[in-house]
């Protein structure tokens, strides 16, 4: 085990904590570690979906939840208490056992996959080196993706089991929806990766130590918003609310669910929201990164307090931009969120990895130029032959539908 | 910007004043012809002004009123005139507010205060009777404990509510058609509606002009 770890702790990431061996210290930190994320995450949450109703209501014009203390701000702590003492249906047609899980499914992904995000730097606990993230495999951001599609099973099975209608069609369009952009999200990450070099989080944040370096820069923006609209449409929030459209589908994929289970996927789902700002923040932005002002790198303030205020600050102007989009969009159609994915964004981010990939294979600029030449003839005629193709489709369906 | 527009409407929001007023902390102000709890008036000289015809318990679609006259006792009469009105009970679990009543009145008895958040445990506190409804010797309405009265909610309540300007027409802006009554005296009319619009009389209707002309 200890060498194990050790191994691990050498190759890309990997936390200094586990370099002296693993004693009694070393456990009681990381349980320690465990339970502060644990709490801060479930208290976050709740202050986000309190964030997300003011704020909301500030865009419509309206004053918001005020009446659980000051502005409100208990507000979903109220709800939840609620929740947690209101019946809990079962459906007569429901699959039991499938029925029960998927909350599970759904809430525990949401908790895993923030571990890998790093929070601050390295800081020194009782003479003990870690770093402030949970934990730092090697396999760092395919973690994420492995749970965000855990995740969609969660959604899945919820409609599924329910044994009615509406869940089921919310669960089928969630499930086609999640692995859809679930390619744009692989393939922007995958920009990340090349230019890193690693998979490991804490490495992708090391090497965007400044302005000029960090990912956004460095992979020019279309990554980025790439990734970013992917995320969206993986955590299913407006404008790619299609799983719970209210006006089609009731509820969605949670109709039948009520009480704490009901509670347990709104949850997630606000919990996915800031772990998804957490990783764009991570990949894209430099995540704890920020100037320092010539403060020693060893003093509290640099070490502790900064990266973390940096971190926050990063989060929240994601968590109030996705608000933002929730009061200014309309919900697309669900045709036009199949073509967004697999017509422009999937192609687009194939297209933009490719120029990355030719730049950084070359050594000298003439080899530079070359590979840029050919990416772009390749570009070309890949897009030429995208563009035939769906003009071909259209003319199938235009002819479909007049024989109809 | 085009598609991008609708982020900015969004975001400038945020700064303009809320439409909504958290209610029971915060109250708008009520319209001047308001239709709330009812009050039976009274003259200058403390008679009361109802005589006891029925003809707002006739009138009444809810059939919340019942009245019963009398004569008046020679020695201490209750009103000017002949008779008297000896019973008179509104049912509030019946009443829609309509205001058919306070048309009906021929002496402008019955007139509405600007009270409507009232609420009662029982049945027989929702029937009101004339030890509630008259108004007391100051000639203001009777506060009872389960009736949220603000400022200003007890101010006109007079027939001048309904009469400034009857039918709507023009012509009778600023003529003075009501009795006097106790604590008041004869009410002073109303501006015509174009020195209130100028005086930006009633918060609501500045309130709701403000709105429109965004």
């Amino acid at each position: 085990m200890h060498l194990l770890l050790a191994a691990a702790s050498t190759a890309t990431g990997g936390d200094p904590l586990f370099a002296k061996g693993i004693g009694f210290a070393v456990f009681l930190i990381v349980a320690v570690k465990v339970a502060v994320t644990f709490v801060v995450l479930l208290v976050a949450t709740m202050l986000m979906v309190w964030f997300e109703r003011k704020v909301i209501s500030d865009m419509q014009n309206r004053v918001g939840p005020d009446r659980a203390g000051r502005w409100g701000i208990l507000q979903s702590l109220a709800d939840g208490t609620k929740l947690f003492f209101k019946e809990d249906l079962l459906p007569e047609r429901a699959d039991r056992r499938l029925f029960r899980l998927a909350p599970y499914l759904s809430m525990v992904p949401a908790f895993l996959s923030f571990a890998i995000v790093p929070v601050g730097g390295i800081v020194s606990v009782f003479g003990h080196h870690t770093r402030l993230q949970l934990a730092d495999p090697p396999v760092g951001i395919l973690w994420l993706l492995a749970m965000s599609s855990i995740a969609v099973y969660g959604v899945m099975l919820a409609g599924w089991s329910s044994g009615s209608k509406y869940p089921l069609l919310g669960a089928v369009r969630a499930s086609a929806q999640m692995i859809s952009y679930e390619a744009t999200l692989g393939i922007s990450v995958v920009a990340v990766v090349l230019v890193t070099g690693s998979l490991a989080t804490s490495a992708i944040v090391a090497q965007q130590s400044s302005l000029a370096t960090i990912n956004l820069i460095r992979l020019g923006v279309v990554p980025f918003v790439l990734f970013w609209i992917a995320a969206t449409a993986e955590l299913n929030r407006p404008p790619f609310d299609l799983v719970e459209a209210e006006q089609e589908l009731v509820g969605g994929f949670n109709t039948e669910y009520s009480s704490v289970r009901f509670a347990l996927f709104y949850l997630a789902e606000f919990m996915n929201t800031i772990t998804m700002s957490a990783i764009i923040v991570t990949l894209f932005l430099g995540g704890p990164n920020g100037p320092h002002f010539g403060l020693a790198p060893t003093s509290f303030l640099a070490a502790w307090l900064l990266p973390v205020v940096y971190f926050v600050a990063k989060v929240m102007v994601f968590l109030f931009c996705y608000v933002w989009f929730r009061a200014t969009l309309p919900r697309f159609r669900y045709d036009q969120l199949m073509d967004l994915g697999w017509k422009v964004l999937i192609p687009l981010s194939l297209g933009w990895l490719l120029v990355i990939a030719s730049i950084l294979a070359a050594n000298t600029t003439a080899e530079k130029i070359r590979n840029l030449a050919i990416a772009f003839v390749a570009l070309i005629v890949a897009g030429a032959m995208l563009l035939r193709s769906l003009q071909l489709g259209k003319a199938t369906v235009s002819e479909e539908d007049l024989h109809s | 910007m085009g598609a991008l527009d609708g982020f900015k409407v969004t975001f400038k929001q945020i700064a303009l004043p809320r439409v909504t007023t958290p209610y029971p902390a915060e109250k708008r102000p009520k319209p001047d012809r308001h239709h709330g709890r009812h009050v039976l008036n009274r003259y200058e000289d403390g008679m009361e002004k109802c005589i006891g015809c029925e003809l707002c318990a006739g009138v009444c679609p809810a059939r919340c009123i019942y009245v019963r006259g009398a004569d008046n006792p020679a020695d201490a009469p209750v009103s000017p005139g002949e008779r008297y009105g000896f019973v008179y009970e509104i049912n509030y679990l019946r009443c829609i507010h309509c205001d058919l009543c306070v048309e009906a009145c021929p002496t402008e008895a019955i007139t509405e205060s600007k009270l409507f958040e009232f609420s009662f445990t029982n049945r027989q506190d929702a029937i009101y009777t004339k030890a509630e409804l008259v108004v007391s010797d100051d000639g203001l309405p009777k506060q009872l404990p389960w009736e949220d009265w603000r400022e200003g909610d007890d101010e006109r309540t007079s027939a001048w509510v309904r009469a400034t300007s009857p039918s709507g027409s023009a012509e009778f802006e600023g003529r003075v058609q009501w009795s006097g009554e106790l604590g008041y005296g004869t009410r002073a009319s109303e501006p015509d509606q174009a020195t209130r619009d100028e005086e930006t009389g009633d918060a609501w209707f500045v309130f709701t002009e403000n709105r429109g002309g965004e």
